[in-house]
């Protein structure tokens, strides 16, 4: 790894909307929102029978977006950090990533 | 034949369409190579010891636990925890502790590598074959359950499910889905803690919380109070002698089945071997212990729960106890529909639509790693090796694309096989038994002792496989007469002795392999220096393998205790 950290041109990028940490909140995130107003708005006697009388999908709703907030909220706080360095043209790969300690 | 139908809505519809734009998006946006936040992740070099732990069990959380513990809860109770506390968390904290530091300080990277290495070309040949037969018949397992939830939700027949689940595998395979892996597998572990978090709650709300369950489950007047008792887990292991029975349920499910399972599994293995030091690939498998000790809770409880409150399937316990398990299938319901039933029952539209995301997430990507692992062996590992040599790559990789869909075709009715049990988890034990056993036996016999040599390594993997099925068929036959899993778990620690007592008598009178051919393939024959890493004990306590699986071996010891 000590190659990459003295390539020219290598730069540190952060890991951005991909990280997978936003993927998960961001799905969990939808779901959940779908989930809440479904809860909201679509709860009636027969979902009622279902459960025995809860309202599942609100607070499963409510639980998911809390999930996913902190999720969100994590990649914000402690972003992960890669370097990204350009190969010479021929090399296997175009490109070398390799984390930050 | 009563019929089971999943009433879903457009809102479930959407919700499951969504995941899957999310996991072939990131395929397709992968194959471009655009992303290098993308690239970083996929590439599974350095990643947050909690991504690499929770993928590692992730790669197994499919087929074999949801349906298949869910069906054992069913069925048997508290004593399907062991499958978790005596097996799985055991053994993967001996993974992080003992193996891991051999594989990574050795050039060991795959189970047939370490065959052909070790033991030469017969034992590699035989691992290989047996290797492919066994991703096949476990793709099928995969695959009926697919086609299970196609026919619950669209009322389809099942061979029609079967062909459309396949197609649709092998549309996600071609689209790139296997290669957003690492996203599909930790994503895919939490909407399925989505999906069975809520739906145990409600389960427990409705039958009258903890204690309601524990009521009704002990007067059930089937399995009664026995089910309450972890241990000794005589229905489970089908020994009547409660001794025989805690020793069948460490030695065969603990020690051979769950031990072999985890430490020869390098579909997971590999994950953990990607880290970037020995400490963080001794910490994959040590941190994905603490949730795994946790999952019981929201796949077994809730098959307790469907016996008892769903009507069907305690109709199907009690004549399956009365008068057997053929009189039990007029019922038109098995055990491997518990989830699918308590989810009809109690799931209101919307949640419902997330579960059934999380469960086809689990069996496509189940069956879309067997089918790559599948591919992967046989135009390498077989076609390379053994029929056509030196060809140029794009040879191989057509092979591999031909036999991705032979795979996906034999699947179909290899999954016929898997619909003949109603019970699932008997079935996998009962493979696992024939494949993992025997395999188990001859990587650590190889891995401790240099004398070992190449002819008894393959005599071992084909006498260990062959006696298991041995003793499978004396099962069927009834000529041994073990109930429950107890038939696999024999099958299992048959295989493993013979294995290991063939291949020391055939090591003794055959040529070993030289020592100096030995370096990194023989325990002994390994520089300590590769086993150890020397920043370790600068490291906080929390990061460091040893304190975190000694926590987690406290931990599953006092669950243990608390459920016996």
């Amino acid at each position: 790894m000590s190659e990459t950290n003295d390539a020219p041109g290598a730069h540190v990028e952060k890991v951005g909307g991909f990280d997978i940490r936003n993927f998960i909140g961001v799905l969990i995130g939808i779901y959940g929102l779908v989930l809440l107003v479904w809860g909201l708005f679509f709860f009636d006697d027969v979902e009622a029978g279902k459960t025995g009388g809860v309202n599942a999908n609100l607070w499963a709703g409510i639980g998911m977006l809390v999930f996913a907030a902190a999720f969100v909220l994590w990649s914000r706080l402690r972003p992960l950090k890669i370097l990204v360095a350009e190969n010479e043209a021929g090399a296997e790969a175009p490109k070398d990533i390799a984390p930050t300690d | 034949m009563t019929e089971i139908r999943l009433d879903a809505q457009l809102v479930d519809y959407l919700l499951i369409a969504l995941y899957f734009v999310f996991v072939l998006g990131v395929g397709i946006y992968a194959k471009r190579g655009v992303s290098n936040s993308i690239e970083f992740f996929l590439s599974g070099r350095s990643l947050p010891a909690w991504v690499t732990g929770l993928a590692f069990i992730s790669a197994n959380l499919g087929a074999v636990e949801v349906m298949g513990m869910s069906a054992n809860g069913a069925q048997y109770g508290y004593p399907t925890f062991h499958y978790f506390w005596i097996g799985a968390v055991p053994a993967m904290l001996f993974l992080g502790v003992v193996m891991m530091p051999f594989y990574y300080g050795s050039k060991v990277r795959s189970v047939p590598e370490f065959m052909r290495m070790r033991f030469g070309t017969g034992a590699h040949l035989v691992n290989a074959l047996s290797f492919a037969l066994a991703q096949i018949l476990i793709a099928g397992v995969n695959l009926y359950l697919l086609g299970t939830i196609v026919n619950r939700l669209l009322g389809w027949p099942m061979w029609l499910g079967l062909v459309v689940a396949a197609a649709i595998v092998l549309a996600y395979i071609t689209l790139g889905g296997l290669s957003a892996a690492i996203y599909n597998e930790v994503l895919q572990f939490f909407v399925i803690v989505a999906a069975l978090l809520p739906l145990t709650l409600i389960g427990l709300h409705k039958v009258g919380g903890w204690q309601g369950m524990l009521d009704r489950v002990r007067g059930d007047e089937i399995g009664g109070a026995e089910q309450l008792n972890a241990w000794p887990g005589t229905d489970l292991s089908g020994f009547q002698n409660p001794v025989l029975s805690v020793v069948g349920i460490v030695l065969g499910l603990g020690f051979v089945l769950s031990f072999g399972y985890w430490t020869t599994n390098f579909v997971e293995v590999q994950r953990a071997m990607a880290s970037k030091d020995i400490t963080a690939a001794r910490m994959t498998p040590i941190i994905g212990a603490f949730p795994k000790m946790f999952v019981p809770f929201i796949v077994i409880i809730p098959g307790m729960i469907a016996a008892v409150l769903v009507g069907e399937l305690a109709e199907y316990k009690r004549v399956y106890a009365e008068q057997g398990e053929a009189a039990a299938g007029a019922t038109g319901v098995t055990y491997n529909d518990s989830l699918l039933l308590l989810m009809r029952d109690v799931l209101p539209n919307g949640l419902l639509g997330v579960a059934i995301a999380g469960l086809l997430a689990a069996f496509m990507a189940g069956m879309a790693a067997n089918i790559s692992a599948f591919n992967t062996v046989l135009s390498y590992d077989i076609w390379q090796q053994y029929i056509q040599k030196d060809k140029p790559d794009e040879f191989y990789l057509k092979v591999g694309r031909w036999a991705t869909v032979a795979a996906c075709i034999i699947a179909i009715f290899s999954a016929l096989i898997a619909a003949n049990f109603s019970n699932l988890m008997d079935y996998l034990q009962t493979l696992f038994g024939f494949f993992n056993a025997p395999l188990f036996a001859t990587f650590l016999l190889g891995m401790f002792w240099k004398r070992a040599t190449p002819t008894a390594g393959w005599v071992g993997l084909v006498a260990g496989t062959l006696s298991a099925v041995f003793v499978f068929v004396l099962a069927e036959t009834g000529v041994l007469n073990l109930p429950g899993q107890g038939a696999a778990f024999v099958a299992a620690a048959t295989a493993f002795v013979v294995d290991i007592v063939l291949m020391v008598v055939v090591s003794l009178v055959t040529r070993p392999k030289p020592v100096a051919e030995l370096k990194g393939l023989v325990y002994s024959e390994t520089p300590k220096a590769d086993l150890v890493d020397p920043d370790e004990k600068d490291l906080p306590v929390w990061r460091r393998p040893v304190p975190m699986a000694g926590l987690a071996l406290v931990l599953v010891v006092v669950l243990n205790i608390a459920f016996a």
